[in-house]
């Protein structure tokens, strides 16, 4: 059974003869999550716009297994003098089920504001509701760009243990890009670390330990692992998988 | 007793609205208003071409307006103008155009001020016909591209990226502000069909919270405006085009009114 939701092949963007990212090539399977990370202008955003298929110009081969998409962008600028309500931005792409965009939106902690103006939410706010259209439609392939951006910090936790509960209830592909590099190195099931190309990829062991992934994050970076592995040995030394953790 | 005529006017008044109503939303939301003017520029040279092939004026001047909306939509691929800059390239050179032509067709008769301002005299059946069946052809054409059309006047990335093909209904919608502005010609004018598309939504949008209510509004709006401004016409003896967009600034006018009081009945309860 194919259980490959995105597959990106040599894939590349390149606008006014630069290339923005080059020679990308994985794939995101059903239940697991991919993670994006590198620094500023490394490409992060634009390989996850390559993979939904934003870009018409892109190079090398995207494939989409799925049309079940949810997608929460970076930077949305939307225009706030749309006359646009939480629930009917919710029911922008699909038709939702009323239980299920309920659910989703008491999920990500905003249920109270579903009738409110988008333009009257806080920024943490309106990235909730961001995350909660995107896992109303039950997706199988769902790509969040720095999804808990501007949310406070006990939300930021809740909102990555949810991600995490989404993989494993809705078996769906996950393409995280992230910052936070402790979520990073213990949520994923697969990292990618980006610089302009694949500067090195694997599980997060792998590439925690790769001097690459050191000489691009510093040493302290690599410390992160080593504070979550310890926690993490506690936990599951056994079988060794990564998905089964707690945060 | 009304006259034949201005039941005719009416009827195609109101025809009108019912279209420019959701069109005019759209205007708003997508920032198209200049664009909906240079359209309307361009319309003078489908009048001419009209003219000067004797095809029906609506068909000519909605294949003009088609074809420079197609033209700017490419131009905009190919330069790095600013959008505003190629919109003011177009709508001067294809008015310019228009009127050039014009002087050329001196064999002809032609009424230029009721072409710039709207005629409800020169409305006649097939006309009526024209309003209606191309407006309803025209909500059909919007009913279905709603939802992926809204979706990607909220954000593009987002729509392409589920799945909702933004390029193709954004050439499309294009083609149905063409043909808004052919339709209606007779009716405002082309200097004023602008301002029937968006007087009445911007009035609306200061009365509604959701999508919908503010189509539902400017739809309602609109065809108050018709009426006032065709009542007001005969009362006044002044022209149709600019009554209707008189009457729909008094609508524009009334609605902000109406929103400080509901502020300041606010404040009190």
């Amino acid at each position: 059974m194919n259980n490959v939701v995105a597959k990106l092949n040599n894939a590349g963007l390149q606008i006014n003869n630069k290339w923005l990212v080059k020679g990308v090539s994985f794939e995101v399977k059903k239940g697991e999550i991919v993670t994006l990370i590198g620094p500023n202008g490394s490409g992060k955003s634009t390989t996850a716009k390559i993979a939904l298929g934003i870009y018409k110009n892109a190079e090398g081969h995207v494939d989409k297994y799925t049309n079940k998409i949810g997608y929460v962008p970076q930077k949305i600028s939307i225009d706030w003098t749309l006359p646009v309500r939480v629930v009917d931005f919710m029911n922008l792409t699909e038709k939702l089920k009323e239980k299920d965009l309920d659910d989703a939106l008491n999920l990500t902690g905003v249920k109270n504001l579903k009738h409110r103006n988008i333009k009257s939410l806080s920024g943490g706010e309106f990235q909730r509701v961001l995350i909660a259209r995107a896992i109303a439609k039950k997706p199988e392939f769902l790509v969040l760009d720095e999804p808990v951006q501007g949310v406070d910090f006990k939300g930021e936790i809740a909102l990555y243990e949810l991600i995490r509960l989404i993989s494993e209830n809705l078996k769906c592909g996950i393409l995280l890009i992230s910052h936070d590099l402790h979520v990073v190195m213990s949520a994923t099931d697969y990292v990618v670390c980006l610089n302009g190309h694949i500067c090195c990829s694997g599980t997060p062991k792998t590439v925690a330990n790769n001097h690459n992934y050191k000489e691009l994050f510093g040493d302290r970076a690599s410390n992160t692992l080593s504070i979550y592995e310890h926690k993490h040995d506690h936990t599951h030394s056994a079988d060794g998988t990564i998905k089964t953790k707690k945060i | 007793m009304l006259d034949d005529f201005f039941i005719r006017a009416l009827i195609a008044g109101l025809g009108v609205a019912i279209v420019t109503g959701p069109l005019g939303c759209f205007t708003i939301w997508r920032r198209l208003s200049f664009f909906g003017d240079t359209l309307a520029h361009s319309a003078l040279l489908g009048v001419t071409l009209a003219l000067s092939f004797e095809m029906n004026i609506s068909f000519a001047v909605f294949l003009i307006s088609a074809v420079v909306a197609i033209f700017l939509i490419n131009l905009q691929r190919v330069t790095n103008l600013p959008g505003d800059a190629l919109l003011g390239l177009l709508a001067h050179s294809t008015l310019a155009l228009g009127l050039v032509t014009i002087s050329f067709l001196s064999f002809i008769r032609f009424d230029i001020m009721g072409l710039l301002f709207g005629d409800i005299l020169s409305v006649n059946n097939l006309d009526i016909l024209i309003i209606w069946l191309g407006g309803a052809i025209i909500l059909i054409t919007l009913k279905i591209i709603w939802k992926p059309l809204f979706a990607s006047t909220v954000n593009y990335d987002l729509a392409q990226a589920e799945g909702m093909n933004p390029d193709r209904v954004n050439i499309i919608f294009t083609l149905l502000m063409a043909a808004i502005i052919a339709i209606s010609i007779k009716m405002v004018g082309l200097l004023l069909i602008t301002g029937m598309l968006i007087m009445p939504a911007a009035m609306a949008r200061n009365l509604s919270d959701n999508p919908i209510m503010m189509v539902f509004i400017a739809t309602v709006g609109g065809m108050l405006s018709v009426l006032l401004g065709l009542f007001a016409s005969l009362e006044f003896n002044s022209p149709s085009g600019p009554s209707i967009i008189v009457a729909a600034l008094s609508l524009f006018l009334l609605s902000l009114i109406n929103l400080k009081r509901i502020k300041i009945k606010g404040k009190v309860v």
